[in-house]
């Protein structure tokens, strides 16, 4: 993976806040500009109530316009926050009564009160004017009557409603924030279950994943079991293929040492017979290989799909020592079965038998001439022990030999092909189990596999 | 600000250039601070008050000036920087000029609604409208308890009371003024009243005291919208007279108190109005509170005229006009 790692899960949660908050303040400045507009509306309604029942007041005597000003007129500008009251009254261009400098002509007659805000006496008023013709004799007289008010009032009920909608939206803020952190994780532990689920898993299973998982997630699940069939078809193939190469080079390499056993019978000459032998000899350490990466093949493929039945370790062990003394005798070496009585357990008895087979090859073959292997099947708790009296394990290299084609530096010139262990070993895990390794005090080495 | 004042401040002052002080005292404290208020208020009905205020704030000296309501609003207009605080029973006067910016804000003194306009104009008494009758000449008749009662007794007896009746000059006095425009603006009954006084050739003042002093003296039977108040103070002339309450409505106006913006002495001005209207509304009738104190109860009921935007009207120059043409005619013949 390249460039900065994310997270899906802060990306979702901060995009989730960022889009709570932009709809916070954008709820915040429509309520604000709305209720502006609202209040606006509400003082210039009253303004121009006042303003028509000054004008109806008006009446024209002899070309000249009396105004019986309303009580009301003035009455119904009373606000909360006791707003000043300003207004004027021209007739023409003259000024009848009122305020002076409040509006200023020349003045037009409209159809509707025209509404502004305007500086007077140095404070910010709503002004509202309304001009009319009057019909009068011998000449139509134009009146123009203004009505301003000061917008305290206004900015009180626009200061409350601020407030409010900053506490809505604050809270809105908050609530959606919450619900953004509890949506982005609850969204993630689909995700997170499933990734803890795979990460469980043994290095071997290759199981695909059959868990219900969401929608969005089937396409990575689909691809990701693909992935592991071909990981294990193609695991499958090589184990095979290993196979079915040692199989195919054992049997001829059968052949190849019986021909040459015939043949050192038949030849004399020193140096051809020596020649003789060490070509036995490889045959014998090829032969030895290919068993034992087919051994080691076996088990990986049987530790997959293991069939365990009712197994007496003891029995196998028995079995293992009479087919093995042979062997023994060859090498002057002993071989001692200590065993109190049966040790049944669940388990497959090809299996176990391989790898015992496989720690008593290698304790026959490190072991010094004249020596003893003892093997010992332990009940509780269960184990077999395969112990030799040879140099024991390097100390540094104890970790590593267990893995595939590892020998020890002091192997020598000990024929082995470096696999026993691990196959003992693959069996133990396969079992649950595993393989324990020590060097003895007096000398020699123990390997213990623990079912 | 004072470019714009109102038409009738220059209509007043030109109606009446001498508009002048009627008294003057300065209360003597133990500072060199001193504050100026202009009162409509006469000096030895305030000074009481006055005292208490200077017992509780020593180091100020009170300058004391009275003039009559009407006067008030031209010499403020001439020298607004002459006082500091404007203490008048004409309220429309007062929300006048706190309208054209010329009071103080207050925001620090917090008082209901009803009884104070933009923490700018403060009420601190409530004082009914009365009729104060001779009790001599009244001997053997009917207490009038009403207009239309007053209206009756006037009529049937107009040789009786002919030349002994007496009310406010509209044209001199805020404060009537304020009294006639809301009584007329309450009811119908104000004109025909008026007509009857100008039948039988009402006389006009300037001052409830003048009135006052008239009833006591038998010159006046009869005196329409009178400061009841004021009586409480002449207690030699209680006995001569009957303040009578109307019952149909009794117009009530409260005296007011604000700050001019202009004051150098600003929080002394405030500790003033702050102590008046405190006063007012302990209801306590403490010692040298010789006013009415509002009473809460009372504050919003319908016969006290209400502090808002309404009172601009009758200062209105054509609708003053309107007004006075109409009393003209009704009481001067």
């Amino acid at each position: 993976m390249r460039g900065r790692a994310t997270s899906l899960r802060r990306r979702l949660t901060w995009t989730l806040i960022g889009g709570a908050a932009v709809l916070a303040v954008l709820f915040y400045l429509v309520v604000r500009t709305y209720a502006q507009q609202i209040a606006q509306q509400g003082q210039d309604r009253i303004l121009e109530a006042s303003l028509t029942s000054l004008m109806d007041a008006a009446v024209v005597r002899e070309g000249q316009v009396e105004v019986d000003v309303p009580y009301a007129a003035f009455a119904m500008l009373d606000t909360a926050a006791d707003d000043r009251v300003f207004y004027a009254i021209h007739q023409g261009a003259e000024l009848l009564t009122g305020y002076d400098g409040l509006v200023d002509g020349p003045f037009v007659a409209m159809a509707r009160p025209a509404f502004d805000t305007v500086g007077f006496a140095g404070i910010d008023v709503r002004l509202a004017q309304l001009t009319r013709v009057l019909p009068a004799s011998p000449a139509p007289v134009m009146l123009t009557v203004s009505v301003a008010q000061t917008r305290d009032s206004l900015a009180g009920t626009l200061w409350a409603i601020s407030v409010n909608a900053a506490l809505f939206g604050g809270a809105f803020f908050v609530l959606a924030a919450g619900m953004a952190l509890w949506t982005s994780r609850s969204t993630m532990r689909p995700l997170s279950q499933m990734a803890e689920a795979v990460a469980r898993r043994g290095p071997r299973d290759l199981r695909p994943v059959v868990r219900a998982v969401p929608t969005e997630l089937s396409p990575l699940v689909t691809s990701l079991n693909s992935l592991m069939t071909r990981l294990s078809a193609s695991l499958t193939q090589s184990e095979t293929f290993i196979a079915e190469a040692a199989h195919r080079v054992r049997t001829p390499l059968a052949t190849v040492r019986t021909h040459a056993e015939a043949t050192l019978m038949r030849v004399d000459r020193d140096e051809n017979r020596a020649a003789l032998r060490s070509m036995i000899r490889a045959i014998d350490e090829s032969s030895r290989a290919a068993g034992q990466l087919l051994d080691h093949a076996m088990v990986t493929f049987r530790g997959d799909q293991m069939e365990r039945s009712a197994v007496d370790l003891v029995g196998i062990c028995r079995e293992l020592v009479d087919r093995l003394t042979p062997v023994a005798e060859m090498k002057d070496l002993e071989l001692v079965l200590r065993a109190d009585g049966p040790v049944v357990v669940q388990a497959d008895p090809i299996l176990i038998q391989n790898a015992v087979r496989n720690l008593i090859d290698n304790a026959l073959k490190y072991s010094p001439p004249e020596g003893a292997v003892r093997i010992e099947v332990q009940a509780d708790p269960v184990a077999v022990i395969v112990c030799d009296e040879g140099a024991g394990f390097p100390e540094a290299q104890i970790a590593e030999l267990s893995q595939r084609f590892q020998r020890g530096a002091n192997a020598g010139d000990t024929v082995g092909s470096g696999l026993g262990l691990t196959i003992a070993q693959d069996v133990a895990e396969a079992h649950g189990g595993r393989l324990e390794l020590v060097n003895v005090d007096r000398g020699g080495a123990c390997a213990t596999l623990y079912l | 600000m004072r470019n714009f004042i109102f038409v009738i401040a220059w209509l007043w002052a030109s109606a009446l250039s001498a508009a002048e002080l009627e008294d003057r005292q300065i209360f003597q404290g133990e500072g060199a601070l001193t504050l100026r208020v202009l009162s409509s208020t006469d000096t030895d009905i305030f000074a009481p008050i006055l005292e208490g205020f200077m017992a509780r704030n020593p180091t100020v000296s009170v300058d004391y000036a009275v003039a009559a309501s009407a006067d008030i609003v031209t010499l403020i207009a001439e020298c607004p920087d002459c006082f500091d605080v404007v203490i008048s029973s004409a309220m429309d006067l007062q929300l006048k000029l706190a309208n054209d910016g010329l009071a103080r804000r207050l925001p620090g003194l917090v008082r209901t609604g009803g009884t104070q306009w933009r923490q700018s104009v403060f009420g601190f008494t409530q004082e009914p409208a009365t009729i104060v009758v001779n009790r001599a000449a009244f001997a053997g008749r009917d207490m009038p308890t009403t207009r239309q009662a007053l209206i009756e007794i006037l009529r049937a007896e107009p040789d009786h009371f002919r030349g002994r009746l007496g009310t406010y000059d509209v044209r001199l006095s805020g404060l009537g003024y304020l009294y006639a425009t809301q009584d007329a603006r309450t009811s119908e009954t104000f004109w025909r009243l008026m007509e009857v006084f100008g039948n039988l050739n009402a006389q006009l003042y300037c001052c409830s005291g003048d009135m006052i002093d008239d009833l006591a003296s038998g010159e006046l039977y009869v005196a329409y919208n009178v400061l009841g108040s004021y009586t409480q103070t002449r207690p030699e002339t209680l006995d001569k007279l009957a303040i009578i309450t109307p019952e149909d409505f009794a117009t009530t106006m409260m005296r007011t108190a604000l700050v001019l913006d202009t004051t150098d002495v600003g929080e002394t001005a405030e500790a003033l109005v702050r102590y008046l209207t405190s006063g007012a509304w302990a209801m306590q009738e403490r010692p040298g509170f010789p006013l009415p104190s509002i009473d809460p109860a009372d504050a919003q009921a319908l016969d006290v005229v209400s502090l808002d935007p309404g009172l601009l009207v009758y200062l209105d120059r054509l609708k003053r006009a309107l007004f006075l043409e109409a009393w003209g005619s009704a009481l001067l013949r």
